[in-house]
């Protein structure tokens, strides 16, 4: 029931900087450099068609990736409908399509489904 | 010849005119409109004082007449050419010429066009409007606060850097005075209508400079104005006019849905037209931003890289008033080295 | 002398190459689906026969659309083409007569000079005929070679690159007639038998000796032969794949999302004649290694990066350009859904609501949120029309499933359509109205709505304008029209979006119209590419749409309009804008 919610029992309560796992966003960051420059402002996850409908949020999955938690990952992504609206409105022009198809092909390549 | 021509008549022109006259050298302004004082002439109060700007600009013209200083209204400049002598041939669309040995531009900024960033809705909804023109409403009405639907509203919200900030609108930088200017408009929206609730959309609160940090507690703590941490992403219209907003409230990590009866965008600051045509016509150095660049960031602010070619105020990057006051008197300074030397 | 070593390279190549070709062909056929084969079998003995000869006739051997583009271009293929099976043809009928008979050992036509000194019954006339086809087909070599120095000579500013097996088919491709030219005229200054081409000049001033003739007929026997057994392994193989390739799609076979035996006949189709490059507006952005001939090259080759099949605005001018007519975006499709076969996707989050009935359902999509002033002005029309009509997706909707399409997740895609379609059908409306073109592409294609008529606003609007429902006020302006993508060359929308701006103000023509024009850099067809590509391919885009001045920029797409008003001062707008600005009530 827990784990639903994204919560792991074993997982520390604070975050461990030094000891995160890098492999799926130095992957993504080597393939799609403009996601790195993400400042959280939320407007890909306001307008996100399907954040409308569920509790899918893009800019949360880049904090998650880059603290290199792959809990649910797979379930929240595969909501995406890849209609590019995020796209649009990203003040950093961040790729976020492109980032889309990276997690999902990172997730495969590196096995990190949990 | 002219000492020094001086292109714009706003508060950066001005000041860099009464500082020159001072230091003794004979300068000519040239500004475009009917009057000067530039954007100042619309702007209600200045932050963090609330002081009103009316008071800078009847300072100014009570400098003007003091030391007699030349203006030329309805005076638009169409190029700046430098000649081998090392002077300066100015034109105008008023088919006169000017020479001159020194040309200082002060031709300031442009407003950004709200209509650009169409899912904010400007000019599509009729309760949409800018930063610049809830100041015009201030000006024409200090008693009162509707929207331009005539209703008090019950809730407004402001929205930080449009047009700044901003990939998709081409401006990557940032426009400096829009978050003070949010927090002393919803001051002022709460001041005249106590029980409309206000809330800002900002991505960074970038209160940098002195008073700001005061004004915006002030706003937190006196009058309620809420703050949310979230960039709007698309507007839409209910029936009754009143606007829906979909922004996410990063810090519960959580979009929402909004309904207010007025929308305030947050325009940033452009670099002003005429800055492209000079750049044509004498080669001046612009920076990416489209901005005037100066030749030395901190040691020669003012200074271009031709030279006797001067800058002051908003021609180099947007900048508060104070800052730009503080930048004409400088380019005074640094004109008279230049030309004594 | 033994006449086996001429004889012998020949022969073999020969044998190797139809082998291959047979093989290849028949595999091909059986791996065609059923229906396919269906298709060929009752097509077979139908005028579709003709017609797919008299198209090889015009392509294959005149190469027409390669002239269209390029004239010089078109020479140099056709002088290849027509140049040599008129060879093969004139020396067959030449050994004919000579040997008054119709039984001729296969390779005599082929080294007839060689075989044959006797004086016949028309021998000078042949020769001379024989010299003329050869000097033709000698004239596009010089271009070949010209070519490879300097491609800017044919208008090409970019050509492909070779790899070593392509390298020695060229060579053996370039030698042969130079080879023959040599081998005649040294028979000729031993035998008198050349016509004006081979008789004089080569050997004029050289001893020619029957071992240097000997020498030089074995060398061009090699030549054929190397060529014949490298041509199946080398581009040269879009040769007879291209025939082949005419013929299945004259019977009616059509590409299939997947991946398969025609896809296949399509690729081995491609000539690499690289007219593609310079349809491929993505080197304002400095990228020149993601265009359809490199693409196609890389499937062959089987080492096609996710980099570059996803790097690329699917907007469809390079297969509008492509005179062999591969459905060049469909293939890449292909290649993307091959890609990501793994990837999953679930929106069982969508829930089915009872839609109301309605004569007019209108779908938005996605982008269409985005621009508020088309879609405010698309139901100011629909009101004044009077038309009594349903918004889908006013508040929740789900995506067309287009950009999915367009990245190959076809399996997600047909979720959202399964949704959307069921959503429409219920409303009982006559007619889907659309504001995107993107949207519009996927409903006319793979919605399979029936009965209900698929409109875009631009052709909407024109059928309420014809039926008196709305009347538009003339502005006197200039409006410059650009076509979207998938409107234009997607949908085949060109006219009804002009005649309506007709009745606006006064349209302009600008360089690359209808199905020329160019992209807006904005489409969701590419995955990769950084905004400061797009920004650059954006910025050549409008300096051909504003070269005539015009006071408006118009177009048909939410998409392209964004992408434009980040760049221009004038007005950027969509054409329901300026109905809905300019409409009168009746």
């Amino acid at each position: 029931m827990m784990k639903q919610f994204g919560y792991n029992s074993l997982k520390s309560r604070t975050i461990d900087y030094k000891n995160i796992n890098t492999t799926l966003i130095s992957y993504i960051i080597k393939n799609e450099p403009s996601f790195s420059s993400c400042i959280s402002c939320g407007s890909c996850t306001a307008t996100c068609s399907a954040a409308n409908l569920t509790f899918f949020n893009i800019r949360r999955l880049n904090i998650q990736i880059r603290l290199g938690e792959f809990e649910n990952i797979r379930q929240e992504i595969d909501k995406c409908m890849l209609c590019g609206k995020c796209l649009l409105v990203c003040p950093r022009g961040i790729n976020t399509r492109n980032v889309i198809m990276l997690i999902k092909k990172g997730l495969v390549t590196f096995n990190l489904v949990e | 010849m002219i000492d020094v021509l001086i292109i714009g008549g706003g508060i950066a022109g001005i000041e860099t005119a009464c500082s020159l006259q001072e230091l003794g050298l004979e300068t000519l302004v040239l500004e475009k409109e009917k009057q000067i004082g530039g954007h100042l002439n619309n702007w209600d109060t200045l932050f963090p004082t609330k002081r009103s700007a009316s008071e800078i600009l009847e300072y100014y013209a009570e400098q003007i007449r003091k030391k007699s200083i030349t203006i030329y209204l309805n005076t638009t400049v169409t190029s700046i050419r430098k000649q081998d002598d090392g002077s300066f041939e100015v034109h105008t669309s008023r088919e006169v010429s000017f020479k001159s040995k020194t040309v200082v531009m002060a031709h300031g900024f442009s407003l950004f066009n709200a209509q650009r960033k169409e899912e904010y809705g400007y000019k599509i909804y009729e309760n949409v409007i800018t930063s610049a023109d809830l100041e015009q409403t201030f000006k024409q009405n200090n008693d009162v606060f509707v929207n331009p639907m005539g209703k008090i509203p019950e809730r407004v919200a402001f929205i930080h850097c449009v047009g700044s900030r901003d990939e998709k609108s081409g401006n990557h930088y940032c426009s400096k005075v829009c978050c003070i200017t949010a927090v002393k408009q919803a001051i002022k929206v709460k001041q005249l209508s106590p029980q409309t609730q206000v809330f800002c959309f900002y991505m960074d609160l970038r209160l940098y400079g002195r008073g700001f940090e005061e004004m915006y507690r002030e706003a937190q703590e006196k009058w309620g104005v809420q703050f949310i941490r979230g960039r709007l992403s698309e507007v839409a219209e209910n029936i009754d006019g009143s606007l829906q907003l979909k922004a996410e409230d990063t810090l519960a990590a959580r979009p929402f849905k909004m309904s207010v009866d007025m929308l305030v965008l947050m325009v940033g600051f452009e670099a002003n037209k005429s800055t492209a045509l000079f750049h044509n016509s004498c080669g001046v150095a612009c920076s990416e931003s489209r901005f005037i660049q100066p030749r030395h960031h901190h040691l020669s602010a003012n200074a271009t890289n031709i030279d006797g070619l001067f800058t002051a105020g908003t021609s180099i990057a947007p900048l508060s008033v104070f800052d730009t006051l503080n930048h004409a008197k400088a380019a005074a300074f640094a004109i008279h080295s230049y030309i004594t030397k | 002398m033994n006449d086996l070593f001429i004889i012998a390279p020949f022969t073999i190549g020969l044998i190797i190459l139809l082998g291959i070709l047979i093989g290849k062909y028949v595999v091909w056929t059986i791996q065609l689906s059923q229906i396919d084969k269906l298709r060929i079998l009752h097509g077979f003995f139908t005028v579709r026969t003709f017609r797919a000869i008299r198209e090889i006739f015009w392509e294959s051997l005149l190469h027409r659309n390669i002239w269209k583009t390029n004239p010089l271009l078109g020479y140099m293929h056709m002088s290849f083409a027509l140049g040599w099976l008129l060879l093969i043809i004139v020396g067959h009928i030449e050994a004919y007569v000579q040997a008054s008979s119709l039984s001729v050992p296969p390779w005599i036509p082929i080294f007839f000079r060689y075989f044959e000194h006797e004086h016949f019954y028309g021998a000078r006339f042949f020769a001379h005929t024989m010299d003329v086809l050869l000097l033709y087909i000698l004239s596009g070599v010089v271009l070949a070679y010209g070519k490879r120095i300097n491609s800017k000579l044919f208008g090409i500013k970019r050509t492909t690159k070779l790899k070593p097996k392509d390298r020695i088919s060229l060579i053996a491709l370039w030698s042969i007639f130079p080879l023959r030219l040599f081998a005649e005229s040294a028979t000729a200054v031993l035998h008198g038998n050349g016509g004006f081409l081979t008789s004089g000049i080569v050997f004029r001033y050289l001893q020619v000796t029957p071992n240097i003739e000997y020498t030089l007929w074995v060398l061009y026997s090699c030549s054929l032969a190397i060529f014949f057994i490298t041509l199946p392994f080398t581009r040269y193989m879009h040769i007879p794949t291209e025939v082949f390739y005419i013929f299945l799609k004259e019977y009616g076979i059509k590409l299939k999302k997947q991946f398969n035996s025609y896809s296949k006949i399509q690729v081995y189709s491609c000539s690499r004649c690289g007219i593609c490059i310079d349809a491929c507006q993505m080197h304002h952005a400095q990228i020149s290694n993601n265009q359809s001939v490199y693409i196609l090259k890389n499937i062959r080759d089987e080492n096609l990066t996710d980099r570059k099949l996803y790097n690329c605005l699917l907007c469809g001018r390079c297969e509008d350009a492509c005179p062999v007519n591969i459905n060049l975006n469909d293939l890449r499709i292909s290649q993307r859904i091959k890609s990501s076969k793994e990837y999953n996707s679930s929106y069982d989050f969508l829930e089915y609501s009872i839609t109301e009935k309605a004569d007019v359902v209108y779908f938005a999509g996605c982008m269409t949120h985005l621009t508020p002033g088309i879609k405010k002005s698309i139901l100011t029309v629909l009101d004044t029309a009077g038309v009594n009509y349903l918004f889908l997706d006013k508040d929740k909707g789900a995506c067309c499933g287009r950009p999915l399409m367009q990245a190959g997740q076809i399996e997600a895609a047909k979720k959202l359509i399964a949704y959307n379609r069921q959503q429409i059908l219920e409303s009982g409306a006559h007619t889907l109205l659309v504001s995107c073109p993107i949207c519009y592409k996927v409903f006319r294609d793979d919605y399979e709505l029936g009965q209900i008529n698929i409109r875009h606003h631009s052709e909407y609007f024109l059928e309420l304008l014809h039926n008196q429902k709305i009347t538009i006020r003339n502005t006197q302006k200039s409006i410059v029209y650009h076509d979207p993508c998938e409107l234009g060359r997607g949908c085949k929308v060109y006219e009804q979006p002009r005649e309506l701006l007709q009745s606006i103000g006064t349209l302009k023509k600008v360089k690359h119209e209808k199905v020329e024009s160019l992209c807006c850099s904005g489409s969701l067809g590419d995955l990769s590419l950084s905004m400061v590509e797009r920004n650059k391919i954006k910025e050549q885009t409008l300096e051909v749409l504003l070269k005539p001045n015009p006071d408006i920029l118009a177009t048909s797409c939410p998409l392209c309009k964004k992408t434009f008003v980040k760049g221009v001062d004038i007005q950027v707008k969509d054409i329901a804008e300026l109905v809905a600005e300019n409409i009168q009530s009746n």
